[in-house]
């Protein structure tokens, strides 16, 4: 069953189509990228997909229900929780802070509970420190805690957003290219987290530059083209496809005789 | 040894969760402000009215800033709040002899109100155009406070308001007065603690660092915003009643936009965002500006270069200069 299901959707910036009809389907279970040159279109689609953005044409359906015009809470709160191009930190809290708002939709309880700390709200405070820091050990950053997650190194940073949107207990999570930034070995130490949140039954929808690693850990890749897709397939038929190896890293030379 | 990098994990203390949150340094600036208090009990005379007033202005700040601190939004109008407080503890005491106690919460009920149906379409601007319609809505109310003389005795000002009380037992000598301000500040801040390390306390914080990144957990940010600025509202509404029950008389210019003025610098030289910053910033600000008085016109000019002086050498304010020693500490 497709979890997430995009129909016709199509965002214009003016005259020009930064989406173009595109209808996708993302599996439940999956791991699904979205690759594509540079203006592509691809963040547009994640905007309007997340209720960042509103579509100008087109429906989005998640896990059966109609989300076209859904504010982006809501949205959140049906289980879609997506990351940041650019990493979007909590800067002034500290690193296990961080993780602690992504329990925000799983929990509950506001001023007045603050104030007044019913047992319930106590009880759900500790556990929101110990999921914290179950996450931070899940990526790797438990030594990290306590310090401003602003002085961590980009390449933590991009795993405390990710600890973060796991804190949200998401079912499908929505990556906006998780690897830009990061050397060889840090990159495969995020690979390797991905597919472990995958392998726990988190449905992944991926936006990548870095064409090797999604080949490698999607089971599925749709390519964006000025606005449009271009093909979808496994890894092995987009590797072969001929459109995508034009579009995407350009039509070979031939080589001098 | 040479530290290689910033990040090594420094060795974590089991202390008390509420002992972690305050550095070595804050500790001892509010046990200095704690000090100011005590002198100020001791020695009596001026000095009483001057700690009075710190206290008022810290109960203000405390709640300015949930809103300028914890959620990172620029408000110059919260002396509307406090305009309120005022004028709404004065008639109510005066004119149909509520309890103070009893007025200080109606009056706080008032401006929460007032706080929600101006916010509501307030803030949904951002940065530079809030401050301004912020600003705007504090010179309204002063206009109000001047010109609707039937009720606010305008210029003149309302004088006759009992002191702090309830029931039999009032709240009479100035040093009693202190007291029970420094009292009453202590529950404000303890409550604000409450509210910061809560998971609304941990949503504002989201949206001062990243009003996306909040939204997409799931934090319902326009809600947010309002709900803390209504919190200031509060506070600032109480700090206007108490202001009244203080010093028995008000007017318009207690509540002008000078007291945003001032808050807002108390606010920065505290530390903005800083849990013990509002306090600080109160009782500093408020000893500075008797330093300075005797300067007569040159009073604003040392205001300007104390705060551009806090902002340029401490940006985060007084109580985060500890942080900044150890750091340099640990860079030598």
């Amino acid at each position: 069953m497709a979890l997430l299901k995009a129909k016709g959707l199509t965002k214009r910036f003016g005259g020009l189509a930064a989406n173009n009809e595109i209808d996708l389907e993302v599996p439940e279970g999956s791991l699904f990228a979205v690759i594509g040159p540079n203006g592509a279109g691809k963040t547009t689609f994640f905007n309007m997909v997340s209720g960042f953005l509103s579509s100008s044409a087109g429906s989005i359906e998640l896990d059966g229900r109609d989300v076209t015009h859904v504010p982006q809470h809501e949205i959140a709160g049906m289980g879609l929780v997506r990351t940041f191009q650019l990493v979007q930190l909590f800067n002034g809290m500290s690193v296990a802070e961080n993780v602690e708002v992504g329990c925000h939709l799983a929990t509950k309880g506001g001023v007045a509970a603050s104030l007044f700390r019913p047992k319930w709200f106590r009880k759900q405070e500790v556990e929101v420190r110990e999921r914290a820091m179950e996450l931070l050990d899940f990526v790797g950053l438990s030594a990290q805690a306590d310090i401003e997650a602003e002085l961590l190194p980009y390449g933590q940073q991009r795993l405390l957003e990710l600890a973060r949107a796991l804190a949200a207990k998401p079912k499908l999570l929505l990556l906006d290219e998780p690897a830009a930034g990061l050397n060889t070995q840090e990159t495969e130490s995020l690979a390797h987290i991905i597919q472990k949140i995958n392998a726990q039954g988190t449905t992944v929808l991926l936006i990548e530059h870095d064409v090797a690693l999604v080949t490698r850990i999607a089971h599925r890749i749709a390519v964006l083209d000025f606005g449009k897709k271009i093909a979808e397939g496994t890894p092995e038929e987009i590797k072969a496809h001929p459109e995508v190896i034009a579009a995407y890293l350009g039509v070979e030379e031939i080589p001098d005789a | 040894m040479t530290s290689p990098n910033i990040t090594s994990p420094k060795p974590a203390a089991p202390a008390a969760k509420f002992a972690s949150r305050f550095d070595r340094f804050q500790v001892v600036l509010l046990g200095l402000s704690a000090l100011a208090v005590c002198f100020a009990l001791i020695y009596g005379g001026y000095l009483l009215t001057v700690m009075q007033m710190a206290m008022i202005y810290a109960i203000f700040c405390v709640g300015l800033n949930f809103f300028m601190g914890y959620t990172g939004q620029a408000s110059f109008g919260q002396n509307s709040f406090a305009c309120i407080g005022g004028y709404g503890s004065a008639i109510l005491c005066v004119q149909y002899g509520w309890e103070p106690a009893l007025a200080l919460i109606g009056a706080m009920v008032v401006a929460g109100f007032f706080a929600l149906i101006i916010g509501y379409p307030t803030l949904r601007l951002r940065g530079h155009y809030l401050a301004m319609a912020t600003f705007s809505l504090g010179l309204i109310t002063y206009d109000i406070s001047i010109q609707w003389t039937s009720v606010t005795q305008g210029y003149m000002g309302y004088a006759g308001i009992p002191s702090l009380g309830i029931g039999n037992w009032t709240v009479e000598s100035e040093r009693g007065k202190l007291v029970v301000l420094a009292v009453l500040l202590a529950f404000a801040f303890w409550l604000s603690l409450r509210m910061r390390d809560s998971r609304f306390g941990r949503g504002l914080r989201a949206i001062s660092g990243s009003e996306n990144g909040a939204a997409a957990l799931g934090v319902r940010v326009p809600r947010f915003k309002l709900i803390a600025f209504v919190v200031a509202a509060l506070y600032a509404s109480a700090a206007g009643s108490l202001y009244a029950y203080t010093f028995n008389f008000i007017s318009p210019e207690a509540f002008g936009p000078a007291m945003s003025i001032l808050t807002f610098t108390m606010l920065f030289v505290g530390g903005v965002g800083t849990i013990v910053g509002p306090i600080i910033g109160a009782v500093v600000t408020s000893l500075l500006q008797e330093v300075v008085r005797g300067s007569g016109h040159y009073q604003d000019i040392a205001y300007a270069v104390g705060l551009l002086a806090t902002l340029i050498y401490a940006p985060k304010g007084l109580s985060a200069l500890g942080g900044l020693f150890r750091r340099k500490k640990e860079e030598a």
